[in-house]
């Protein structure tokens, strides 16, 4: 069988996965519809909430990303988990105690006035509106190179599926797809996986296999990699450290609040039966998260030894490998580099006109190094590698079997299509339960609400893939801002809502327009305003990374800060909440008399 | 009733407070202060500091929300506020 064909039959066998359980599992009540009905089991749940966070990003980015920085890359390993130990201990359980459908309506009620719950609406809406924009554009570039469709075929294909189970079933039908998609992902992430770390150290299991030696060497494969990648002029693996020490703090920091603040995991625990459910199943989510986040860096540093072992064949037989003829004759390239070079995600460019490939780090200011470069006749780097390509073509690189290629194709569009139906549902919960229901239309019937949170779920697909398809230029930048604004305007209000009983509405609202209001002016000064480009501000800020070099990503846990400060002096000065504001976060801190999540009272 | 509820509190933060102390020890303890020293000891063929960064923090994350709602669900008993 071709591979195009099993391509189609593997990613067509999930799509009619997905529309199966859409039509078994319709929303019939807006329990439904936003909380799946509120009895979702916590391992269930687990599951479907690391299909909820892992995205397109997770799969297709995350390894090349840490291939590429090395021990650094463990910011994003360690922050995108970390957030769920805050979110088990200081979050999950007492919003699910709140009772409540979403997360604004908790700014409503705990911070009794408009305003919170407005500036909540719009934080949701931006950070996941620029996160949706990353998955749509995800789905086009898997179905794109996989499928043989044009990126544009693939989002109007991604639209449709979501349409089919995420307008109809809700939270329901959400739940049960991503629980399907997590199987599939996970599957896809593996395999692949497994096998290289059986071919290059003979452990099956790539966590162990990540510190194992070499089969057939008597050096461990993290030595190698690390004599690999000095002699070739980058940064030794196992320390690389792209900018500070305190940056890489600041930055873990931000992930991992941004992650426990992000609306559309939180709202996953408001779909299980206790607070106790609420905690066991962040345990749970966390589980199945890590089972791709520690498989991840063993299959970074696995396909990049991989990566250079093929371009520079010296790394088996032990001789220099910068030198005179060395390096890998670009006519004798395996078929997978002439496939990716079609997609222009890899690229070669023969500098010195030798008909070999040359891939070290030309940048490497070293005189010495650059000594022993000149002696060799090289003139710069001449192979260009697309970060993704590290998960996206590493079972090609390792020779696997057609059908763990069609599986991976399947992995990536399931990790894109399961993130942005969560990010939808937060989006419409948000437009019709907190806009239509709670401020607009208070007197909507049950059912009118369901069938407006049904009509702005259709909207915001369509507004996602418009965005999708024609993905405005700041698109790159936005996914880091996304956690950057849930860290320094959304966590800090809730923690704070629910661990200090005096926290009143001046200081959540002042401490919020704090954090956002400094985070951005610290982004936008690199990244130009509103991300326009030519915009930028930096010489205001007295140059790039100017904060002790932290950098924009990072800097929403500076934010996040400043929120905490700014609430908390505020609340000094400023009138008590109410007594029965007071009540209601003393009742929030125990779970006795925990009870199925409802719309609230329509004030 | 008054005390019961803020010994529960008090208890409850206590407990918070040593899972985020071992939280933040694995991560940006070993993970990221002091990942350089560690790397001098290895961990099979890993040198300890990037072990931690890469993998370690990971598996203790996972070890303390269950400990964590284990714990809590103690509490939640002793205190005799927990979900019938």
């Amino acid at each position: 069988m071709s591979l195009q064909f099993l391509t189609y039959l593997v990613v067509g066998a999930t799509f009619a996965l997905y529309i199966g359980i859409a039509i078994w599992s319709r929303a019939g009540s807006t329990g439904d519809f936003y909380v799946a009905g509120g009895g979702v089991h916590p391992v269930i749940n687990g599951m479907a909430t690391a299909a909820d966070w892992m995205s397109a990003a997770s799969f297709i980015s995350m390894a090349g990303l840490i291939a590429y920085m090395g021990y650094g890359g463990g910011l994003f390993l360690m922050g995108w988990t970390g957030g769920y130990v805050l979110m088990a201990t200081v979050l999950a359980p007492y919003l699910r105690k709140f009772g409540r459908f979403t997360v604004p309506s908790f700014f409503a009620d705990r911070y009794y006035s408009r305003s919170a719950p407005a500036v909540a609406v719009i934080c949701l809406l931006v950070a996941s509106v620029t996160y949706i924009i990353g998955q749509m554009t995800g789905v086009g570039v898997t179905f794109a190179r996989f499928l043989g469709v044009t990126n544009d075929m693939g989002i109007y294909i991604g639209m449709g599926i979501v349409f089919c189970y995420a307008v109809f079933g809700g939270m329901k039908g959400i739940t049960y797809t991503q629980v399907a998609q997590y199987c599939v992902l996970i599957t896809a992430y593996t395999i692949p996986a497994i096998f290289i770390s059986f071919q290059l150290t003979g452990v099956p299991i790539p966590q162990l296999g990540l510190g194992a030696s070499l089969v057939g060497e008597d050096i461990t494969l993290l030595a190698k990699l690390n004599q690999v990648v000095t002699e070739l002029g980058f940064g030794e693996y196992t320390t690389a450290l792209p900018g500070s020490k305190l940056n890489m703090f600041v930055y873990t920091f931000s992930l991992m609040i941004g992650t426990a603040g992000l609306p559309h995991v939180i709202i996953r625990f408001f779909t299980v039966p206790t607070v106790k459910d609420a905690r066991l199943s962040a345990g749970w989510a966390l589980v199945f998260i890590a089972i791709l986040y520690t498989t991840a860096p063993a299959v970074a540093a696995m396909a990049r030894l991989n990566l250079h072992a093929t371009v520079s064949p010296e790394i088996t037989t032990g001789a220099p490998l910068i030198a005179q003829g060395a390096g890998l004759i670009h006519e004798e390239r395996p078929d997978w580099m002439k496939r990716w070079e079609v997609t222009g995600l890899l690229r070669w460019e023969d500098k010195n006109n030798d008909g070999r490939i040359q891939y070290y780090n030309d940048a490497n200011k070293n005189p010495e190094f650059q000594a022993k470069v000149a002696a060799a006749g090289w003139q710069g780097n001449e192979l260009f590698v697309n970060r993704d390509i590290i998960v996206l073509a590493n079972p090609e690189i390792a020779l696997l079997p057609n059908w763990v290629i069609a599986l991976v194709a399947a992995g990536g569009v399931a990790a894109a299509l399961s993130t942005a139906a969560g990010l939808l549902l937060a989006i419409s919960s948000a437009i019709s339960h907190d806009l239509l229901k709670k401020i607009f239309i208070p007197d909507m019937s049950e059912k009118a609400e369901l069938r407006a949170g049904q009509i702005s779920m259709a909207g915001a697909i369509v507004v996602a893939g418009y965005l999708g398809l024609n993905p405005p230029g700041f698109a790159a930048g936005t996914v880091a801002l996304a956690f950057g604004i849930a860290a320094c305007s959304i966590f800090p209000a809730l923690m704070m809502g629910i661990f200090n009983k005096n926290m009143c509405k001046y200081g959540a609202i002042w401490g919020m327009a704090v954090g956002l209001t400094v985070t951005l002016f610290y982004v936008f000064a690199h990244k130009g305003l509103f991300f326009v480009r030519g915009t930028e501000y930096l010489g205001l800020i007295g140059g790039a990374n100017s904060f002790f070099g932290i950098t924009p990503e990072a800097f929403g846990g500076i934010g996040a800060l400043l929120n905490f400060l700014v609430a908390y002096i505020v609340t000094k000065i400023t009138p008590p909440p109410p007594e029965h504001i007071q009540a209601m976060v003393e009742n929030v801190r125990t779970p006795r008399g925990s009870s199925v999540v409802t719309g609230g009272g329509g004030h | 009733m008054e005390d019961q509820g803020k010994a529960y509190w008090f208890t409850t933060l206590k407990l918070i407070g040593s899972i985020l102390a071992v939280w933040a020890l694995v991560s940006y303890g070993f993970g990221i202060v002091f990942a350089s020293a560690l790397d001098n000891i290895s961990l099979g063929g890993y040198p300890m500091g990037f072990w931690w960064a890469h993998q370690g923090a990971m598996y203790v994350f996972i070890a303390l929300i269950f400990i964590y709602a284990k714990l809590q669900d103690n509490v939640d008993k002793k205190f005799n506020v927990h979900e019938e």
